[in-house]
């Protein structure tokens, strides 16, 4: 479990709201992140998790009609700064999607890609990296004698742990993972999660999920988000309930709207 | 939790037996089996007519000319004719519209599904584009007349090769555009995420991983869009494409190309005087141009299987 500290947190969210068009898709999220620890989105579909997690890497941005309102620092700089070079965010807070979408590319490929954008390596240099990488995402003894085979090849857990593998070459910082397990048959998914007990001390890990279970198991802190109905429309936006250690989310919450979920009285 | 109650109904073996091997008999079914049969035949059988009569009409001018058909030049004796300026217009053409079309064409999909802002704007340019695809060829002449043999006059010196190129380009852009856009369209989106997820940019992205899965059908539109360059007529008409005497092939010259003879060729009357006609004439040039055509197309095909190869990572 998380101990309480002073040190600055990897993310201060302030009254963050997100837009697409006229509709407001979630409002008024305010959370620290910190470092090292896992932290767990969880809520019914539509309650705004997802779009929360990508405004952290600014993957928002490729949605025309998205609109960020509010404030979001990481290590103390404002994210949507004119001046900050979403790529470069990316580069340092990668991003583990839903759906295993490895490269239609070797599975060395797949690794070495991120590296060689950043620069030209040596050989032995790129070589030591990708085993590193495969070995930390535990996926290295089960491809070491195929790495020029296709990663399309891979079971789809290999291919998770594969995606995961490919965001560490890049020597992030933090690392999003957006319902990294829901494709995911239980085995591999207990190889994701013991992998991310073990990758998090040298990370920082934020991740959206629908398995109540799955974030009570992994997570030290846990957001819980619903929705609400809007009185002008029918359309429904996403709110932060609450956030606090996942022992007590899923013990003694202090909303009853939380205490409802977690016992799965409602979603 | 279901409860389990007693079946009310029971089944026999007997009955399903009977149920699960009964045959389907429905004649509407077997009506629509016959008649999409029918409209597959239709269309095969006019391919094989076409081909029958091209190659049989054809013989006569192919035997009496031998290799000297693609060599010579073109002439007012049927007997005696060779399609070589036609060859090399139409060789320039195809050339050109690769050159132009291709890579104006595709770089336009690319700007319009990856960069361009999916707004009003967009949408009206991308409405025209069709639009575009559906003119009339010879309208495209009209234009080409009017811009590159006219306008851009020093540059192309008149009605020559790189006009008719130049023109055709144009013509085929917007189905280059269309296909390559709807490849770019069918690029998964989770390739980009997957890309954009490790700080990869826009153009990074696009560049190695939406280009090369997009890049069979991007060939496909190309393979199709340079068949219709090469079989058009009217346009080349238009920009004054010759067709009676032409001893010298060159960029800056007069020109002509394989369909413009076909056409011309097709109306002459024989003088009946040699077992070689026009007409026999004419079909030999269709002949020359469908194998430029099927040439172009298998470079193509190549191409995109190597692409496809690709895509699955082997």
């Amino acid at each position: 479990m998380a101990n309480e500290s002073n040190e600055s947190p990897v993310f201060a969210v302030k009254e963050l709201s997100v837009k697409y068009g006229e509709f407001r898709a979630v409002r008024d999220v305010t959370l620290d992140i910190r470092e090292h620890e896992i932290t767990a989105f969880i809520g019914p579909s539509g309650c705004g998790k997802t779009t929360v997690l990508r405004c952290l890497n600014r993957m928002n941005d490729f949605i025309d009609s998205a609109k960020v309102e509010g404030l979001i620092e990481y290590h103390g700089v404002d994210l949507y700064d004119s001046d900050v070079n979403p790529n470069e965010v990316r580069r340092r807070i990668g991003m583990v999607f839903q759906k295993p979408n490895p490269f239609p590319k070797s599975i060395f490929d797949n690794v070495a890609y991120g590296p060689r954008l950043v620069g030209k390596m040596s050989k032995s240099d790129l070589n030591d990296l990708v085993e590193k990488s495969l070995r930390r995402a535990a996926l290295w003894d089960e491809v070491k004698d195929r790495l020029k085979a296709s990663a399309l090849g891979l079971s789809g857990g290999q291919q998770q742990r594969l995606c995961i593998a490919r965001c560490i070459a890049v020597e992030p910082d933090v690392i999003l993972m957006d319902e990294p397990c829901s494709a995911l048959d239980p085995i591999a998914t207990t190889r994701i999660e013991d992998l991310m007990q073990e990758i998090k001390k040298d990370y920082t890990i934020i991740i959206v999920t629908h398995n109540m279970q799955q974030a009570a198991r992994v997570s030290d802190r846990t957001a819980f988000f619903t929705t609400e109905v809007n009185t002008q429309s029918d359309r429904r936006t996403g709110v932060m309930v609450e956030f606090d250690l996942t022992q007590k989310i899923f013990s003694v919450p202090s909303d009853e709207r939380t205490e409802a979920y977690v016992t799965g009285r409602f979603g | 939790m279901a409860i389990v109650t007693e079946s009310q109904r029971s089944i026999t073996r007997a009955e399903v037996h009977q149920t699960i091997t009964r045959q389907s008999k429905h004649l509407p079914s077997l009506a629509l089996g016959v008649t999409l049969l029918i409209a597959v035949s239709f269309t095969l059988l006019t391919l094989f007519a076409l081909l029958a009569r091209i190659v049989t009409q054809a013989i006569p001018a192919l035997t009496e000319k031998g290799s000297g058909f693609l060599t010579d030049t073109i002439g007012s004796e049927a007997s005696k004719v060779g399609i070589w300026p036609g060859l090399f217009g139409s060789f320039g053409i195809g050339l050109g519209v690769l050159i132009i079309a291709v890579p104006l064409g595709v770089g336009a999909a690319i700007y319009l599904e990856e960069y361009a802002k999916q707004n009003a704007l967009t949408r009206f340019i991308v409405v025209n584009i069709r639009n575009l695809a559906g003119v009339p060829a010879v309208i495209y002449g009209v234009l080409g007349l009017i811009i590159f043999v006219g306008w851009l006059k020093p540059v192309t010196n008149g009605g020559t090769v790189i006009a008719a190129a130049l023109t055709l380009a144009i013509l085929v852009l917007p189905v280059v555009i269309i296909t390559s856009m709807e490849a770019i369209r069918a690029v998964p989106l989770g390739l980009r995420d997957a890309g954009y997820g490790i700080g990869a940019s826009r153009w990074e992205v696009t560049r190695d991983h939406v280009i090369p899965y997009a890049m069979p059908g991007i060939l496909t539109g190309t393979v199709l869009a340079l068949a219709r360059a090469l079989g058009e007529a009217a346009p080349l008409i238009m920009i004054g494409a010759i067709t009676g005497l032409l001893p010298e092939t060159s960029l800056s010259g007069k020109f002509t190309a394989i369909p413009m003879l076909i056409y011309s060729w097709s109306g002459r009357p024989d003088s009946g005087d040699s077992n070689v006609g026009w007409s026999n004439a004419a079909a030999a040039a269709g002949l020359v141009l469908l194998v430029l055509v099927l040439a172009f197309n298998i470079v193509g095909i190549l191409l995109r299987n190597h692409f496809e190869a690709k895509r699955v990572g082997s």
